[in-house]
């Protein structure tokens, strides 16, 4: 498969192609409507290459195994889907306090609970950034294509490297078990970024102390010799724990400095026919591809309407929702789900214009005329 | 200054540990110590993983690559590690509760494919970190914070446990019986597979208070008094046998190991570099 | 009868009193005092290293005598 430029594949599949393009040598999971095929394939294409896969035991297993072997030094992903996303957030939590890379991807179905299990939905949107306890730096970006698929799960690796950061692949049942053409672009003609490591080993015991000019403080892998610690509890410079409120402090804004001081890097976002709209729909995912269906019919009734799709859900692009919001008259938020981002939209817009939220949670699509009929009544 | 073993094993700056006056886990965290020395393992080729509890601390203060987990995970953490580097040797520290409530599910699997992990259990009978709560562990009849009326549980035999569910080696050994306990885990360590080795500590501040079990030195000549070599109690009767703790190699076979098998699987479809 | 080659040292900074250094020593050796480890009787050492053995804060060992 992997000697194929081209190739017509499931999201999913696409996903494994993407990660082990990446770098991706290890995968530990547990099995999962719809994302199985993440893991099905994984157990199939690793080995070639190398690589290791591993069915845990329980999605917790899943995601602790990946982070281990992270720390080994080899890049770990794992899959799954509402329920295991659930049991996965006490050690996403931990990745995110030890500054572990890694990424995970989550092909939601639609819930709460069991729910509907080959449905599909967006309803994650909060959990990905809030799902864990803590204050805690994350990321989450949402393909809507299989290409994307490929290409965002290379640059969900990227990421996790980039910021030591778990790396949410927010994908949707849509984009998992869609079937499209997709160009494998081989590794090298991609940007793979590896993780820095400190060459001396006494500047390595310190794996949290950042030196001026640093993004994050690099991390040397286990068995390098380097002998340092690392916990889940507050640490200091060295990965020991401590008590203290400023030490505390000071990583914690460190931590989620590293996000937020980093927008223009991280944050990515497309937009469409939105030169001279006067509504704009904002969506992403699989959700976005009916809206690209909406959009066409709207302008030949003479709305003018376009699309703002954030790649980037978390960090969520706010400086330019917030710029969209100041041109266009009306903001529609198109969503299988019952008004998460549209929440988060809400909150950036800030009453700069209305915004509408048009959201499915029955486990079906968005339907292009749904859109329409939408676009239409705010168009009045 | 202190003794050579601790100063080529430990990171003194963190010394003296937080473990309360008398227990167990230090002399067993210097056991675990004295195994690597006596096996002479290259130290920058040692990971030591632990979960939450107060077993799992122990990572803090050795200075090897360590890494301190979620509570019940240090197992699935472990196995990612062993996994991805099985060049390194890993060894679990972990807790009565954190092996065998929270992260039970992880011990029986891990037992199952006997991937090459060592694992020592720091067995207080008793969550110590949260103040005395019953664990698998606490003997029925026993008392805890939350079996004030006595525990009316059965207790798991952990090594009867891991080697029904796999386990290619397990044994028991405790705080007192040291030479005994560090030759348990050097088997342990070189046993290519996963091994437990359940090690009965004292906890006289929260086991022994609750339970009228004197000082850490009286559970310390309870243990010395009261334990039977497994060789020994194979011939004992169950009568006899009560009110004793057996100790000693439990069991020990040879059965193809996890990471092994990955690498025949890897060669297998031509995946090796 | 104090052993030729090696030395009984004590570090009472790590000593948390238990009491398990003297519980245990054959001899008599070693003592609490003021709740911290002391050497009572050097003299009567062994250099067995039960006392080592069992210290769970690492506050008592025996060393090569001049590696010190």
């Amino acid at each position: 498969m992997a000697e194929k430029r081209f190739a017509l594949l499931q999201g999913n599949e696409a996903c494994v192609e993407g990660a082990i393009a990446a770098g991706m040598r290890f995968f530990s999971g547990y099995p999962i409507t719809p994302s199985t095929e993440i893991a099905e394939n994984s157990a199939l294409r690793l080995p070639q290459v190398g690589g290791k896969f591993i069915q845990m035991e329980d999605e917790l297993g899943g995601m602790a195994a990946a982070i281990g072997a992270s720390v080994a030094g080899v890049k770990a992903m794992t899959a799954t889907s509402g329920p295991g996303f659930s049991l996965k957030q006490e050690n996403i939590g931990y990745a995110s306090a030890a500054e572990i890379p890694c990424v995970i991807v989550n092909v939601q179905r639609s819930g709460p609970s069991t729910g509907l299990p080959t449905s599909p939905s967006q309803a994650d949107v909060m959990q990905a950034r809030w799902g864990t306890h803590g204050d805690h730096p994350i990321i989450a970006i949402s393909p809507s294509g299989v290409q994307e698929t490929y290409d965002l799960t290379v640059r969900a690796f990227n990421l996790a490297e980039k910021y030591r950061t778990p790396v949410i692949l927010l994908m949707d049942e849509i984009v998992g078990h869609l079937r499209e053409g997709v160009e494998l672009r081989p590794a090298e003609e991609m940007e793979i970024i590896n993780r820095e490591v400190w060459d001396d080993p006494e500047r390595a015991r310190h794996p949290y102390r950042m030196d001026e000019g640093q993004l994050v403080p690099k991390m040397t892998p286990f068995g390098e010799g380097v002998g340092y610690n690392i916990t889940g509890l507050s640490h200091d410079g060295e990965g020991f724990p401590t008590n203290s409120n400023e030490v505390t402090n000071a990583a914690m804004r460190r931590m989620l400095d590293k996000i937020e001081k980093n927008l223009g890097d991280i944050v990515t976002y497309e937009e469409l026919m939105l030169d001279d709209a006067e509504v704009a729909v904002i969506s992403f995912g699989g959700a976005a591809r009916s809206v690209m269906g909406a959009l066409d019919k709207a302008r030949e009734m003479g709305i003018k309407a376009g699309m703002f799709r954030p790649i980037t859900i978390w960090p969520f692009p706010e400086k330019q929702v917030r710029e969209l919001a100041e041109k266009v008259r009306h903001i529609i938020v198109a969503e299988l789900n019952d008004g998460q981002l549209t929440l988060e939209v809400e909150r950036v817009v800030g009453g700069r214009c209305p915004v509408s939220h048009l959201g499915k949670i029955d486990g079906t699509v968005l339907k292009p005329d749904e859109i329409l009929e939408k676009l239409k009544e705010v168009s009045k | 200054m202190a003794s050579r073993l601790i100063d080529e094993y430990f990171r003194q700056s963190k010394l003296p540990h937080i473990w309360c006056p008398g227990c167990g886990h230090g002399i067993l965290m210097r056991d675990v110590a004295q195994a690597i020395d006596n096996l002479g393992l290259d130290k920058h080729k040692v990971v030591i993983v632990s979960g939450i509890g107060c077993s799992s601390r122990a990572a803090g203060y050795m200075d090897f690559d360590t890494i301190h987990t979620t509570h019940g995970r240090a197992i699935a953490f472990a196995t990612g590690i062993k996994l991805a580097k099985p060049e390194l040797n890993v060894i679990v520290i972990t807790g009565d509760g954190d092996a065998a409530a929270i992260g039970g599910n992880h011990l029986i699997h891990a037992c199952r494919r006997n991937i090459d992990l060592t694992v020592v259990v720091f067995n207080n009978n008793i969550y110590g970190m949260t103040g005395g709560q019953y664990s698998p562990t606490t003997p029925t009849g026993d008392f805890g914070t939350t079996a004030p009326y006595g525990n009316i549980d059965l207790s798991f035999d952990l090594p009867a446990l891991a080697q029904a569910a796999g386990a290619t080696y397990t044994g028991r050994g405790t705080a007192f019986h040291v030479p005994q306990t560090v030759k348990l885990i050097e088997n342990g360590i070189k046993n290519k597979g996963l091994s437990l080795i359940d090690c009965v500590s004292v906890c006289p501040t929260y086991y022994g208070r609750k339970n009228k079990k004197g000082s850490a030195v009286d559970m310390m000549k309870w243990q010395r008094d009261n334990a039977v070599d497994a060789k020994k109690a194979a011939s004992m009767s169950e009568e006899e046998l009560k009110g004793k703790l057996v100790i000693g190699e439990m069991y020990h076979r040879e059965k193809p190991e996890y990471t092994a098998e990955y690498q025949k699987l890897i060669e297998k479809v031509g995946g090796a570099k | 009868m104090a052993s030729p080659t090696k030395k009984l040292c004590v570090k009472p900074e790590w000593c948390k009193g238990c009491g398990i250094c003297v519980a245990f020593c054959p001899t008599e050796t070693l003592e609490l005092k003021n709740g911290k480890i002391s050497i009572a009787k050097p003299e009567s050492c062994v250099a067995c290293g039960m006392c080592e053995m069992r210290c769970p804060d690492y506050a008592v060992y025996l060393t090569e005598e001049g590696d010190n």
